[in-house]
């Protein structure tokens, strides 16, 4: 008979442990307290779906959740649309042979994601200000001055613009993961294809994308988890009510507000655990679409 | 991709358990308080105060963010982590945790007795039978100008809307912001603006219970009247207001670049510090001769933790809070501040005397809906901070505000449903 494989089990374990206790069971344990009510005493009782009914069909309560939702899809677009490529972009240029200073380009790209967040709404904040900030100063200087506004106390550009500075901060990312699968496009085809005769724009298009797609869409889904669980950006620069009115309101300052309380609002631990708990089936259905659509299709090349 | 809320909530619990940590210590009581940037005073100034009567009794001072104090704290009473003595926002935020058995009834306890009953409104249950804090200040709320653009201008202290606008306009031509005031961080438009001008039109406690009693509604005119006068502020608040913070309205103000200031008593000590030569006039009235209100809000207490380690100590404490000696240092050092004890105190501060003797000719009123109206769902404070910054800045006509104020408080205000 086989002894039984202990060491796999001990190899396991501190992972095992430190997910379920920090990951798994607070997960379960939020989707269990969406399912409950708490009175003024503080105690809670079951009343199964009716926080998800409240959330979805109370006006006071569909209202926000529909406006953050919609705000978040905004998010996430312009991350998309712009963030990644890009990405992509500044990884193509890094990657290629001959280029100088690749490495300073490369880190000072990189340097804004070590940051905190916090200081980077505030930096921002303080560029953008119309009374001390130096960015009408520069608009002035090339004539675009009376394009200034200020963006971010403007309902129509707020969200845009924190969508922006979260893009500025975070390019370094969906950079540096395509740059990794560019270095490991093989010499050999590339070479092969330059004495073929191909030129670099259809190496890039023939060669390398279909190369690097698999990390394209790791970013994507990346870049859509992280969208979707965002908060800190925008606590910091507009708070917890997500201004002007709500216009820059995401499922996480929702999430915040409604747990935590905010001011005169006293926050509901079950009702926070119900949005919560939408805001996971809302990644969940998004990874899982990715999955079955995306994925199972993408094809590997053994190379 | 981003740094997530999971992982904002961890640092929380981390903070939270070296909080506790800290104040485990036998013989040493901690304050909870939100008052960040009266730290420095509390160690310098009131725990040696204290000390010196109480020798032995080590008190340690542990402020969180005002934004964050709440849920912080009520993260931590629930976790059993919470300091001794904790600073008590006034009305419901307190009143909920009274409910929850996480603060003590404090009736009869040695102190209580030098406060007036008006005092003690904000920190009992709605029969009046259950005190849960010691009343500790108000604060007050007006407008602070600057006395040497005023005089470059030969401008008086407005006493009349029509002559606060004339000032406005003057300032204007003179090339100077007329208000710094700005809407990004939202609050002041509601806490500051609408609380404080407003309670002219209202005629402070009888508006205000009226709308409680339900015999009035946010759509009346004189609810109204509060924020037509604002919508006519717009074009005096300056350049890109919609995007101006709080920091940067007293920057503006402190720098000398704006005349007017929408204030609250608590910005005297910062624009002191700025050594910025300023005066106080409270909200103006709609003609002359009219009786003026204000806005004098009390806004801090202290109350005691069921579960604190040392609360002999705190009750010590608690009970030199209602001492002569607290409210004269209090009221003098943490300028902007008044005690809310009937210790008769000399008021050195010159702004802070002008503001205080407003209470000799003006009514006072709380903030309007401080009291019950912030109870329901929606939550009238956020719902007022939204729709006040609207109409400041030209996007909400006043009375679309008033009816969106109606209709979230009558959704679940039954003396509002008839």
């Amino acid at each position: 008979m086989k002894r039984m494989p202990w060491h796999i089990a001990v190899f396991l374990a501190p992972a095992v442990l430190l997910y379920s206790v920090f990951s798994a069971l607070p997960l379960l344990d939020t989707l269990r307290l969406g399912f409950f009510t708490s009175n003024d005493a503080g105690q809670t009782s079951f009343v199964g779906l009716a926080n998800y009914i409240t959330i979805l069909t109370d006006p006071a309560w569909s209202e926000s959740f529909w406006n953050a939702m919609w705000n978040n899809c905004k998010f996430f677009l312009i991350h998309l649309l712009i963030q990644n490529p890009i990405g992509l972009i500044l990884a193509t240029l890094l990657s290629l042979k001959g280029l100088k200073g690749a490495r300073h380009y490369r880190t000072l790209i990189f340097l804004p994601t070590l940051l905190s967040v916090v200081i980077i709404g505030f930096i921002w904040q303080l560029i953008l200000s119309p009374l001390w900030g130096v960015s009408e100063g520069l608009m002035d200087k090339v004539g675009l001055v009376d394009y200034f506004a200020p963006w971010l106390g403007e309902e129509g550009s707020a969200l845009i613009t924190l969508a922006l500075i979260s893009v500025w901060q975070f390019v370094g990312i969906p950079m540096m993961l395509i740059y990794a699968a560019l270095l490991a496009v093989p010499e050999d085809i590339v070479e092969a294809a330059h004495v073929e005769g191909a030129s670099a724009w259809r190496i890039f298009w023939e060669i390398k994308l279909p190369l690097i797609l698999p990390t394209l869409g790791l970013v994507t889904i990346l870049t859509y988890v992280g969208n979707f669980n965002a908060f800190d950006l925008i606590y910091s620069v507009k708070g917890a009510i997500a201004g002007p009115n709500y216009s820059t309101d995401i499922l996480g300052t929702l999430f915040y507000r409604t747990f935590f309380g905010y001011q005169s609002q006293i926050g509901s631990p079950t009702m926070g655990a119900a949005v919560a708990t939408l805001m996971f089936l809302v990644i969940l259905a998004g990874v899982g679409a990715y999955f079955y659509f995306v994925q199972r299709k993408l094809t590997r090349y053994e190379l | 991709m981003h740094n997530t809320l999971y992982k904002a909530s961890v640092r929380a619990a981390i903070t939270a358990a070296l909080l506790a940590g800290s104040a485990a210590q036998a013989g040493t009581i901690t304050i909870e308080s939100w008052r960040v940037d009266d730290k420095t005073l509390w160690e310098d100034v009131l725990i040696p105060a204290f000390q010196k009567k109480n020798p032995g009794i080590q008190v340690k001072f542990t402020p969180t963010a005002p934004t964050e104090y709440d849920s912080s704290l009520t993260a931590r009473l629930a976790g059993g982590t919470a300091g001794d003595l904790i600073t008590c926002r006034p009305f419901d935020k307190s009143l909920d945790l009274f409910k929850k058995g996480q603060l003590e009834k404090l009736d009869g306890k040695p102190g209580m007795e030098y406060f007036p009953p008006s005092a003690k409104v904000a920190w009992q249950s709605d029969d009046g039978k259950n005190t849960y804090c010691m009343p500790m200040a108000s604060v007050m709320h007006g407008f602070f100008y600057n006395k040497k653009i005023f005089k470059d201008l030969n401008l008086k202290e407005p006493k009349t809307q029509a002559e606060f606008f004339a000032t406005l306009e003057a300032l204007k031509k003179a090339g100077k912001t007329p208000i710094a005031l700005g809407t990004a961080d939202q609050w002041e438009s509601n806490q500051i603006v609408f609380t404080s001008i407003g309670a002219n039109a209202w005629k402070g406690e009888e508006g205000r219970k009226a709308l409680i009693a339900g015999k009035a509604k946010f759509t009346d005119p004189q609810f109204v009247a509060a924020w037509e006068q604002m919508a006519k502020w717009g074009p005096y608040m300056g350049k890109g207001a919609s995007a101006q913070t709080y920091a940067d309205s007293q920057n503006l103000f402190a720098m000398g670049k704006a005349g007017i200031y929408p204030a609250g008593s608590w910005d005297i000590a910062y624009f002191n510090q700025q050594g910025l030569d300023f005066g106080a006039f409270p909200p103006p009235v709609a003609k002359a001769g009219d009786k003026c209100y204000i806005s004098d809000h009390t806004d801090i207490g202290m109350g005691i933790n069921p579960k604190a380690k040392n609360k002999a100590e705190a009750y010590k404490f608690l009970a030199w809070l209602g001492s002569q000696e607290f409210a004269d240092l209090y009221t003098n050092k943490v300028t902007g501040f008044f005690s809310l004890s009937n210790h008769l105190i000399s008021v050195k501060d010159p702004v802070a005397k002008q503001m205080l003797d407003w209470r000799k000719s003006c009514g006072s009123t709380i903030r309007l809906n401080a009291q019950i109206m912030n109870r329901g769902e929606p939550a009238m404070e956020n719902e007022l901070w939204n729709v006040s910054s609207q109409v400041l800045n030209g996007k909400m006509a006043p009375k679309d505000a008033a009816a969106k104020i109606q209709t979230g408080f009558a959704k679940w205000h039954k003396p509002q449903q008839k």
